[in-house]
């Protein structure tokens, strides 16, 4: 179908795109790249184009750079099975019949609406606060001794967070996948007397493999950037430093420019492995 | 075809809808940056009869402490042009004002009186002997208590309490089960929050940051003293998630009756014994904040001010504005219209000498708790910094902050006091030796 | 799965769906129901759930200390305005993608996602300087470019994938009746497309809506949008439940109204391909 009129065309159609992205990738990007090997603090009005690579030398042996990328993988992983798990079963929860599914439906995505700032304001105070949270009165209803959610399970609490917001994100494409399935299959094998955990195994499971490769790609980008969420929450406190809130407290917080865009140029290769990880297994199953 | 066309001129129409609302700016309209505190939107309510007197429109960018100091100083530093004034601190005008970003502000008219500032206030606000911001309003901070809690613990608040006293009152005054916490303070993360306290807090157990070569001090047992006395104390008797507990956290807990004591800003005084909010307004008590026989007291020292960055269009409007909000007939229209008790405190002489002020019962301890505070002379072994609760170096807020972080980790209970103390030093070290220091 | 099923077991999924969706709205009902609190209530120990005075004074509180109107107005011409740019700049890019794919499709599509991976703030200096060179901060056409070229990325992969499933015949035989490049994407490939379209358009509007690091740093007062409303609202001396509630159900609802709307059209389109 390909032709050499159309396969030109296709160049010409494909070039803003790619020359944008290009242009929007590669001036900031040179930029941070060239403040990475300077001395840059603006505060001090100190400019000092080149010191080689010491800002890279400090980013990475400084205590804070392993700890943060630890952390960094407890957050997302955390985040992506629970939205992984929670969603496969929300979506066959929403596929069967029941009375009112459009308006569970709405209950359900709604969550994907709201800002994080919000989301992360709204339940760290009406939630999580130990003295005036909700939790806090449901424990003491329970009989039970308060809970300090942010202080004593940080992370978690960061990731209830996002994955509340997260979740709906997984539910529906999960739900256009479930949606799909061959239900003729499916009643043979009920047919068939196959017990439902393993009617789930080998038919279901198989079936959304495709589907959870792509929410997990996709979330993956988003959440390596979470920033609002322990922003407002911990300001980066009790273990909760994200290798991109680690930047942010050098660029920002320091203002260190120059060791700030040495870890930003970092956490960007360190970004693209992953991703080129992913997008190796998300490749071979989109393929199929 | 119908759905592109729509999607074109929506799109068109879009950006010169855009184009046109950012060519549309006014002569005659200053942008000011601000801080979400109570009194800063109450200036924000009174602004109409500003633009009224001069003929001046202000736009309000009035934004969380935080995002405010992110945004402010990304603009500064980029000379970015977006503010005609900014609202900043003790910490931030020195630094700024000697890398020549903000305008001085030497040329206030004569009815302003610049001599009426209080010298505490006017010293922390300028460079070389140079006023850069003016203070709307000044803090020091001091201890508040219930006198009804006090009472029934059969204890009596001194004047100028000390810590051993403090400790012990706290402790006499916690009551689980009704709720009540014997003592309320930050132990939240952050240089401005947990960190401004407990700086505060090791001026009086004879700790400073740096010795006279800038080398950090967390490896002393005065720190170590310090930091063990604040978490054995909240331990014992504050409230269960103290650790993540800043300003505000407090304030909502004082007025709700949950707290005998509370350390904290001077400006604290008026919301707590405020009845719209406060539940406690009428039992409330003030003494200096306290101190351990070394011969300096824990309460801190800082200002809001108004600062003007250098490069604005509209310098003279600028000046303008915050000779009004500054000044003395500011004051008087708050006076009038909410009382002296909302009145911005701590910013002029006057103020305190006041005889209708003088009848706000925080006026006098407010006044002798700033008096008490000397940025310059602030540790009791001597020190290369200038600051109270900070040390006015570009970059302590940074360091400050990480080591706060540390200290509420401590607090939390999820590292001990000796691990956080170590990496605090840690820490400091690492980040003086990359500043050259 | 059309199955003929018990009443009993209707009601069973039924009954556990409710609970599942409840819990998940569970967060904003109760920020709804606390911004027509008065602060004290808002606080009061047990929760008061439905029966208190309700009052409209915290949005009146909120809106009388800014500007709603503009913040909202900014919101959404920088949510639509970077979405249908972004959309009229993938467009051609996906066609191409799908329908004359070379060898290095595929690597150009994964270049562009991992663009997305450039942490805002290591590049905050950078894009502020050049926002101030340009003489563009605190205009809503550098917030649409900004915000366009953020999501550029999903945009054109969740074209791709819609592009990718309209058989190529049908284009192919418009070709042969003479159709035009230009008549063949707009005239039969568009409306073949458009549920995906329109997805694709609903998903961009939210994650723009929703960016608060761009839209508060490279703001101030003219382009500042519901995010910069909200950041001056979210830790206010003294009590300030109500308040926060009011705010942020204020920042929240056009998106969520508009979600709830359009909820259709986003479950069918939002399928990355996933479906095969």
């Amino acid at each position: 179908m390909a032709t050499a009129h159309s396969r030109s065309a296709a160049r010409i159609m494909i070039a803003p795109a790619v020359f944008l992205l290009l242009v929007w990738m590669l001036v900031p990007l040179c930029m941070t790249l060239y403040f990475s090997f300077a001395d840059y603090r603006p505060l001090r009005a100190t400019f000092d184009a080149w010191i080689g690579f010491d800002n890279y030398v400090r980013f990475v042996s400084s205590s804070s750079f392993l700890r943060s990328v630890g952390t960094t993988l407890w957050m997302v992983g955390g985040i992506l099975s629970i939205t992984i798990v929670g969603g496969v079963l929300m979506a066959l929860l929403l596929d069967r019949q029941m009375y009112g599914q459009g308006i569970v439906r709405i209950l359900v995505i709604a969550p994907f609406f709201v800002m994080p700032t919000v989301s992360a304001l709204v339940w760290k105070n009406m939630f999580f606060n130990v003295d005036n949270g909700l939790f806090s009165y449901l424990y003491k209803f329970l009989g039970l001794q308060p809970y300090d959610f942010l202080s004593q399970a940080p992370v978690f609490s960061i990731v209830i967070i996002v994955a509340w917001q997260w979740l709906p994100f997984a539910t529906l494409i999960l739900l256009t996948a479930v949606q799909s399935l061959d239900s003729e299959q499916l009643e043979a094998a009920e047919m068939d007397g196959a017990p439902v955990l393993s009617r789930f195994r080998f038919i279901i499971l198989p079936h959304l493999s495709r589907a959870i490769t792509v929410v997990i790609l996709i979330q993956t980008i988003f959440l390596l950037s979470i920033f609002a969420e322990i922003f407002v929450t911990t300001n980066g406190a009790f273990g909760t430093r994200t290798l991109t809130y680690l930047v942010y407290q050098r660029v920002l917080e320091s203002q260190n420019v120059g060791l700030g865009s040495a870890g930003g140029i970092i956490a960007v290769i360190l970004a693209n492995i992953v991703a080129i990880f992913l997008m190796r297994i998300v490749g071979k199953n989109l393929d199929n | 075809m119908s759905i592109m066309k729509t999607l074109l001129t929506t799109a068109v129409g879009l950006g010169l809808t855009a184009g046109i609302a950012a060519a549309d700016g006014h002569a005659k309209t200053i942008t000011i940056a601000t801080v979400n505190n109570g009194d800063m939107i109450r200036m924000q309510g009174y602004t109409d009869q500003f633009t009224e007197q001069t003929g001046i429109n202000v736009e309000w960018v009035t934004l969380e402490e935080n995002v405010l100091r992110q945004r402010v100083t990304t603009d500064i530093t980029t000379n970015g042009g977006s503010f005609d004034i900014m609202t900043i601190g003790m910490y931030e005008t020195p630094i700024w004002g000697a890398n020549g970003w903000l305008v001085p502000l030497d040329d206030l008219s004569d009815e302003y009186n610049v001599g009426d500032i209080l010298p505490a206030m006017a010293g922390g606000l300028s460079h070389d002997g140079t006023l850069y911001a003016a203070p709307f309003y000044g803090e020091s901070s001091m201890v508040m208590y219930r006198t009804d809690l006090m009472e029934a613990a059969g204890m009596e608040m001194p004047d100028a309490p000390t810590w051993e006293f403090i400790a012990e009152a706290a402790a006499a005054m916690t009551d689980r089960d009704q709720e009540i916490n014997g003592i309320c303070l930050r132990g939240k993360a952050g240089w401005g929050e947990g960190g401004a306290f407990i700086t505060a807090m090791s001026n009086s157990f004879g700790a400073r940051w740096f010795d006279e070569d800038w080398n950090a001090q967390f490896d002393t047992e005065a720190w170590a003293n310090t930091v063990n006395f604040f978490k054995n104390m909240m331990d014992a008797s504050g409230p269960a998630g103290y650790a993540t507990n800043g300003f505000n956290e407090n304030l909502s807990l004082f007025q709700q009756g949950k707290c005998g004591m509370w350390i904290d800003a001077t400006v604290a005084a008026s919301f707590v014994t405020n009845p719209d909010e406060s539940t406690v307004a009428d039992s409330v008590g003030f003494a200096l904040a306290p101190d351990n026989g070394l011969g300096k007291r824990s309460n801190w020292l800082w200002a809001w001010a108004l600062a003007v960055p250098a490069g604005t269009q509209q310098e003279a409007e600028a000046k303008q504005f915050i000779e009004w909000a500054t000044s003395t007939d500011y004051i008087e229209l708050v006076a009038g219209n909410e009382g002296w008790a909302n009145v911005p405190p701590g910013a002029r002489t006057s103020l305190y000498e006041n005889p209708e002020y003088q009848k706000v019962p925080f006026a006098q301890m407010t006044l002798d708790s700033i008096l008490s505070a000397d940025p310059n002379n602030s540790t009791v072994e001597p020190s290369p910094y200038v600051g109270v609760q900070f040390a006015a170096i570009p970059e302590f807020a940074g360091i400050a902050t990480e080591v706060s972080q540390e200290f509420s980790a401590a607090y939390a209970g999820q590292q001990t006091v000796e691990q956080a103390l170590a990496n605090a030093q840690e820490i400091t070290t690492e980040a003086m030796e990359a500043a050259g220091y | 799965m059309a199955r003929a099923i018990t009443t009993k077991q209707k009601v069973i999924w039924t009954a556990l769906a409710w609970a599942f969706g409840l819990l998940m709205f569970f967060p904003i009902m109760w920020t709804f129901l606390t911004s027509f609190k008065t602060e004290g209530t808002a606080i009061a120990d047990p929760p008061v759930w439905f029966f208190f005075d309700w009052t409209l004074e915290n949005y009146t509180a909120v809106q009388e200390r800014s500007n709603y109107p503009k913040a909202l107005m900014n919101s959404i011409i920088i949510a639509v305005g970077s979405t249908l740019l972004g959309i009229l700049i993938a467009v051609p890019a996906a066609w191409s993608m799908a329908f004359v794919p070379g060898k290095r499709t595929k690597d150009v599509l994964l270049w562009m996602l991992s663009t997305k991976m450039l942490p805002a703030v290591g590049v905050l200096y950078p894009l502020v300087l050049l926002a101030k060179w340009l003489g563009v901060m605190d205009s809503r056409a550098l917030l649409i470019v900004v915000l366009m070229l953020i999501n550029l990325p999903i945009i054109v992969w969740m074209l791709y994938t819609y592009f990718k499933e309209i058989p190529g015949e049908i284009l192919e035989a418009s070709r042969m009746d003479g159709a035009s490049l230009r008549s063949e994407i707009l005239y039969v490939l568009t409306p073949m497309a458009l549920p995906g379209i329109a997805s694709t358009i609903l998903l961009n509007i939210i994650l723009a809506w929703n960016e608060a690091f761009w839209t508060i740093l490279l703001t101030t007062v003219d382009a500042a949008p519901l995010t910069a409303f909200i950041a001056s609202f979210s830790a206010p001396e003294g009590l300030f439940y109500a308040k926060l509630s009011a705010a942020s159900m204020m920042a929240i609802a056009p998106i969520l109204i508009m979600g709830w709307f359009s909820q259709k059209q986003l479950v069918r389109g939002l399928t990355f391909g996933a479906v095969k």
